[in-house]
């Protein structure tokens, strides 16, 4: 089974070469037929994913499994390392399910180049995937990069109006993160001499000083802040959210995002463990202050889409501080609150972007409310959604939140227990918050009567496509919600493994 | 066994309420540019699968139109079918007409919501059955699986001990009541299947605050209680004044839950484990201070959930609901959560004795301010409103004095009582066409049954005997006044308390009087509400509520008078006496003011509290002040900071790099050998790095 991952590569990337073949169909024969084919390469890819789940060991769930290691660049001591553990496994899934889920909802839209649509959606898939499967230090590099380019063209072809301007933010503020993660990632290895993940892990920092791990911890921490995104490096987010097509949206939110806090557990916290012990405090108060921030930026907005994007800083925040615990219970939030948010948030997108689709616009005055009159389907699936983002016990949301503040309230011994419940109370009036903003949002789009004005021809209701685009998404998330354990039994011995504990 | 029955009863409702949500038809309302009631026949036959516009039963067109119109008194809902109409209805001129009311989805809704829950109740029953041959012990427990978090596990069980057997009964007996009940209140609306369905899952999520065994899973039914409370009282969304009732309900309880959330990492961290049954064993061992921090915690949620001061302003707006919602959720069962659980964790916060006494002054100042709100208010419901806070702090004031099942045999009374009348006021409502007592008066002849039943319902409010909650008032003033002499309040705190719940029962005297002479005696009106806009619903009936209604009504109006009889042997005759006396004094009182002008409203003897009694003493306007408003301009700055400043600094440093790049162009001039010479002192640097860190 050690082909998988390679195949889960494989299969998005030949997808995508076949694509530069020229083809000669009519261009509407062509449309569908392109259709279907990007629907194939990425249920291959899903089916790969499942595939991969299904073998997997869990009771083994700490250790890196299906592992394939080849010499790369022997020369530079470059391998292609990859592999599969508890922590990446949810991540890999998740990601083969909403590029399928965005090719699900691309059959029943019409979109300006599709051939291109679906090539760059394909090469973002190869680099989402190969990010989360890959075990050494600069392959992962390598792929956090690749994911960049095609995103670059997603928001700035077929987004929205101000795209030029949100795409050029996106990829000048990413690249920059990156650089700045370069640096840490090349000072470790010039530290222990090896780009091995699962050694650099084995190891914990044995071979570093603890100002080099502090040096490496901030340059890596940065690097993958800026993708997380973390308060105060967050606004290239809700630009690239509100101009980014839809699907761009999706996976922006459900999977670019959560690359940065994998980073985080995979990188950050086991290899250095000396620097997150320093650096934790403060990556727990920029977290916090992100919670509290997104939600009031989130209370004021007037564009849906926006506000779902701010929403994502807020939740990312409550990651993070998951992350800034570094007790199993905090660590073990945040890649739950991770697939949640990825969840809920991918599904918030997808009906964010139907409704702009519908009224032409997602500025909230504008819609004018009514929705559940208007389109009850539509209406009750976005009160279904917010209501899990807010984080409601049975719903997936909640797991993540909850675990992260319990996280807070006992946090890793040598770290400030008032200061981290400080940071609780903060979290906890950010859960107040977050459900304000939503329900408000809630009250002025789906409640109240349309205005008459706001009459024109009767607007379609979720149609059979979005449907089936959306209906995996709420299933995982009840699934999730109601049963905690399908996601904990496996995050648990990979966290345990992570942090060094039997 | 019996942890079966509980996890079965549990989880019907959930059941029901999800297949009711699927088959939800779920018709768009569609654009009607015609002025209402332009349908003049009611169609004979609906097909159910027909999404036609035209096709638009004419008793509901109204409400979409009529409702908007209806928040002349802060948000209070109407039945759907027979509103109260205000003038500016007739003017609405384009309305999104409701889609076709299809009676055969609603009676397939009806059924997917009674049979599980009658199901429920019966089980509860077989339940109690098994429970009282005593052949389980102190606690069943059974899990289903257990969460390994990475810290304390998190294990997914139940546990039924006598306390869940007794309110379990309570709350699916009510919710049957109420489930069939709905069913003639909500004849004509076409949301009824969504309706029905989220009462099933609040049902479920109340048995599983009941039957859980662990504070985590307590916690999510909780939770999910508290969302079915939010989507219900925003059942008519089409009034923003519901909408906001309904966000204010949620976000108010979510205030205390977090405290409430907190409490339960403090409990359960302290006893290590989130297990009730490992709590209330380990209890003894955790050092005061935490047992303190931990039940102050889960105070604020339990003030949250059960309406207590100071997170007690939720609840009168939560009349926006429909009444039988009013009925179940915000007077019978939800807001008696919070007691339920004070009662159930109630060693721990016996142990914490600073708890106790926050818990007294709280349920001293809320039922006494709760009664004089209630004397002052017009609308029917919010009466009743503010008689739920006022009763709920009974409770709270018996479990204060240390005395849990006091606390919890009014809880149960309450809750018989309590939904009986709330169901009777639907009736009135039904028949008048509006909440407001001013426009009742003289039901006593057309609605003979309502009235006999709503007067048992009043009886039992005010503690007269025979009714039930005679018994259960003088359970919880023996164990009150017990607690002033010894116990484990403090002095002060007990004779505050005493004193307030005795001057409570003159007040609950006094009002119940006033509203049950408001509504039922004296003459109707003479202006009665302004004629119905043509084409809606026959807005008054002015008679008797169907079957389905009045059935309900008079299965509770039973336990409602009978039940405190189970109370009998416990009777202090002297407390007694004191209680009847005083609530009589308060009811004399109000009668002989009501004698002098029937017509006028006998809560004029408020004098110049009146308006501060009727405001509720201003706390609304007072919370908007402090938080609301604060938050909102914060929001406000937040938004502007992050264009102005974060972002600033973003483009700024974009700027300055664009300035910067501009200088270095002078270096890229095409001559070679700079190139070459940067590139080496470049390597140097490097060089000179990697000798230095390495």
């Amino acid at each position: 089974m050690t082909w998988v991952p390679v195949a889960l590569l494989a299969v998005p990337a030949l997808g995508a070469l076949v694509l530069l073949a020229p083809a000669a169909a009519r261009p509407r024969a062509r449309a569908r037929l392109l259709r279907g084919y990007g629907l194939a390469v990425s249920g291959l890819t899903l089916a790969l994913a499942v595939a991969l789940a299904v073998a997997f060991d869990y009771g083994d769930a700490g250790r890196p499994q299906f592992s394939t290691d080849l010499s790369w660049i022997p020369g530079l001591d470059l391998r292609f390392h990859l592999g599969v553990d508890g922590i990446s496994l949810p991540l890999v899934v998740l990601t083969a399910l909403l590029t399928f889920l965005c090719f699900v909802y691309l059959t029943g839209h019409a979109t300006t180049r599709p051939r291109a649509l679906v090539f760059t959606v394909l090469v973002l898939e190869v680099g989402m995937i190969g990010t989360f499967l890959a075990l050494d230090l600069l392959l992962f590099f390598v792929f956090f990069e690749v994911v960049l380019i095609p995103m670059y063209f997603v928001i700035a072809v077929w987004g929205g109006a101000g795209r030029r301007a949100a795409a050029v933010k996106f990829i000048l503020y990413t690249l920059l993160g990156s650089v700045v993660l370069l640096l840490g990632l090349l000072l470790i290895w010039a530290n222990t001499g090896t780009l091995d993940m699962v050694a650099l892990a084995r190891a914990h920092g044995d071979g570093m000083s603890r100002s080099v791990q502090i040096l490496a911890f901030v340059a890596v921490g940065v690097g993958l802040a800026v993708k997380t995104p973390m308060w105060p490096l967050h606004t290239w987010l809700p630009d690239a959210h509100t101009e980014a097509p839809t699907v761009g949206s999706v996976l922006l939110a459900g999977v670019l995002l959560k690359m940065g806090t994998y980073g985080f557990a995979r990188i950050a916290i086991p290899v250095l463990p000396e620097g997150a012990a320093a650096v934790a405090p403060w990556l727990g108060a920029f977290a916090v202050v992100g919670i509290i921030y997104g939600a009031l930026a989130c209370l004021a907005q007037r564009d849906l889409k926006r506000l779902i994007a701010y929403s994502s800083v807020g939740h990312m925040g409550f990651v993070l501080l998951g992350f800034a615990t570094l007790t199993p219970v905090g660590i073990n939030a945040a890649l739950f609150g991770n697939v949640a948010h990825g969840l809920i948030t991918g599904l918030l997108f997808f009906l964010a972007g139907a409704v702009k689709e519908r009224y032409g616009t997602a500025d909230m005055p504008a819609l004018g409310g009514g929705m559940l009159a208007r389109m009850p389907r539509m209406g009750s699936l976005l009160t279904f959604a917010c209501v899990a983002s807010l984080g409601l016990p049975g719903l997936a949301g909640f797991w993540g939140e909850m675990l992260a503040l319990f996280g807070a309230f006992q946090p890793a011994a040598g770290l400030s227990r008032p200061l981290y419940l400080t940071f609780m109370a903060v979290g906890g009036v950010g859960t107040v918050l977050t459900a304000a903003y939503f329900l408000v949002m809630l009250s002025r789009v789906t409640h109240g009567s349309p205005r008459p004005a706001a009459l024109p021809t009767p607007i379609a209701d979720v149609r059979g496509y979005e449907l089936a685009a959306w209906v995996p998404l709420v299933v995982l998330i009840l699934l999730f919600g109601l049963w905690p354990k399908a996601l904990l039994a496996i995050t648990t011995p990979a966290v345990h493994t992570l942090l060094g504990m039997p | 066994m019996i942890v079966t029955l509980a996890a079965m009863a549990t989880l019907l409702p959930f059941l029901a309420a999800a297949a009711a949500l699927l088959g939800c038809r779920w018709r768009p309302a569609t654009a009607r540019p015609t002025a209402v009631g332009s349908t003049a026949a009611r169609p004979t036959a609906v097909d159910p699968t027909a999404v036609d516009p035209t096709a638009v039963d004419p008793t509901v067109v109204g409400p979409a139109a009529a409702r908007t119109t209806t928040a002349r008194t802060s948000g209070t809902g109407s039945p759907a079918g027979h509103p109260p109409d205000g003038p500016e209805a007739a003017g609405a001129v384009a309305v999104l007409a409701r889609p076709t009311l299809d009676r055969a989805a609603n009676a397939r809704a009806a059924w997917i919501a009674v049979v599980p829950t009658a199901v429920s109740a019966g089980l509860a029953i077989w339940l109690a059955a098994l429970w009282a041959t005593g052949a389980s012990g102190e606690s069943a427990q059974g899990t289903l699986t257990v969460v390994d978090t990475g810290s304390l596990p998190i294990s997914f069980g139940l546990e039924v001990t006598g306390l869940s057997v007794v309110v379990g009964l309570l709350v699916t007996l009510v919710a049957l009541a109420v489930q069939v009940y709905s069913i003639g209140y909500l004849a004509d609306d076409p949301r009824y299947p969504s309706y029905s369905a989220f009462i099933s899952l609040f049902t479920s999520a109340m048995l599983l605050v009941i039957y859980a065994g662990d504070l985590l899973v307590l916690y999510a039914g909780w939770e999910v209680m508290g969302l079915c409370s939010y989507l219900l009282i925003g059942h008519w969304w089409e009034d923003r004044a519901n909408s906001r009732a309904a966000i204010k309900a949620f976000l108010v309880t979510r205030v205390g839950d977090v405290g409430f959330l907190f409490g339960i990492f403090v409990l359960g961290l302290g006893a290590g484990s989130f297990r009730i049954a490992d709590v209330l064993a380990r209890y003894p061992e955790m050092p005061t201070a935490t047992l303190i921090a931990a039940t102050m915690l889960l105070l604020a949620g339990v003030a949250g959930k059960s309406a207590q001061v100071p997170l007690h302003t939720w609840l009168p707006d939560a009349m926006a609901g429909p009444t039988p919602i009013s009925a179940l959720i915000h007077a019978a069962t939800m807001v008696a959560a919070g007691i339920f659980v004070v009662a159930r964790l109630h060693p721990v916060f016996h142990a914490a004795g600073l708890t106790l006494d926050v818990l007294a002054v709280m349920a001293a100042l809320g039922m006494l301010g709760a009664a004089l709100a209630a004397l002052a208010q017009d609308d029917l419901k919010r009466v009743l409103a503010y008689s739920t806070i006022s009763q709920l702090a009974y409770m709270a004031a018996a479990l204060a004095a240390g005395d849990d099942s006091a606390a919890i045999f009014h809880l149960v009374t309450h809750g018989a009582f309590k939904a009986l009348l709330f169901l009777c006021a639907g009736a009135v409502i039904h028949a008048v066409g509006s909440n407001l007592m001013s426009d009742m008066g003289g039901l006593r002849r057309s609605m003979p049954v309502t009235f006999a039943a709503m007067t048992v319902g009043f009886a039992a409010l005010m503690g007269l005997p025979p009714a039930s909650g005679f018994f259960s008032k003088d359970a919880v003033l023996v164990a009150v006044g017990g607690s002033a002499g010894e116990g484990a309040l403090s002095g002060a705190a007990a004779w505050l308390l005493y004193a307030s719940a005795l001057a409570t029962v003159a007040v609950t005297g006094a009002y119940a009087m006033r509203a049950w002479l408001r509504t039922f005696f004296g003459e109707p009106p003479v202006v009665a509400l302004p004629e119905p806009a043509p084409g809606t619903a026959h807005v008054i009936t002015g008679h008797e509520a169907p079957l389905s209604m009045r059935l309900p009504i008079i299965v509770l109006a039973l336990p409602a008078a009978f039940l405190g009889f189970a109370g009998l042997g416990e009777l202090h005759w002297d407390v007694a006496v004191v209680s009847v006396g005083l609530a009589l004094l308060g009811a004399g009182v109000v009668y002989a003011v009501w004698r002098a002008d029937p017509l006028a409203d006998p809560a004029r003897l408020l004098g110049p509290l009146r308006g501060v009694c009727e405001r509720a003493f201003h706390v609304d306007t007072a919370y908007e002040l402090v938080f609301v408003r604060p938050v909102a301009a914060l929001a406000r700055v937040v938004v502007g900071a992050d264009a102005g400043v974060v972002d600033g600094a973003v483009r700024g440093s974009a700027k300055a790099t664009l300035r910067l790049s501009g200088l270095l162009r002078f270096t890229q001039n095409g001559n070679a050998q700079l190139y070459v010479s940067g590139l080496l002192a470049g390597v140097l640097i490097i060089a000179v790095g990697a000798v230095v860190l390495g």
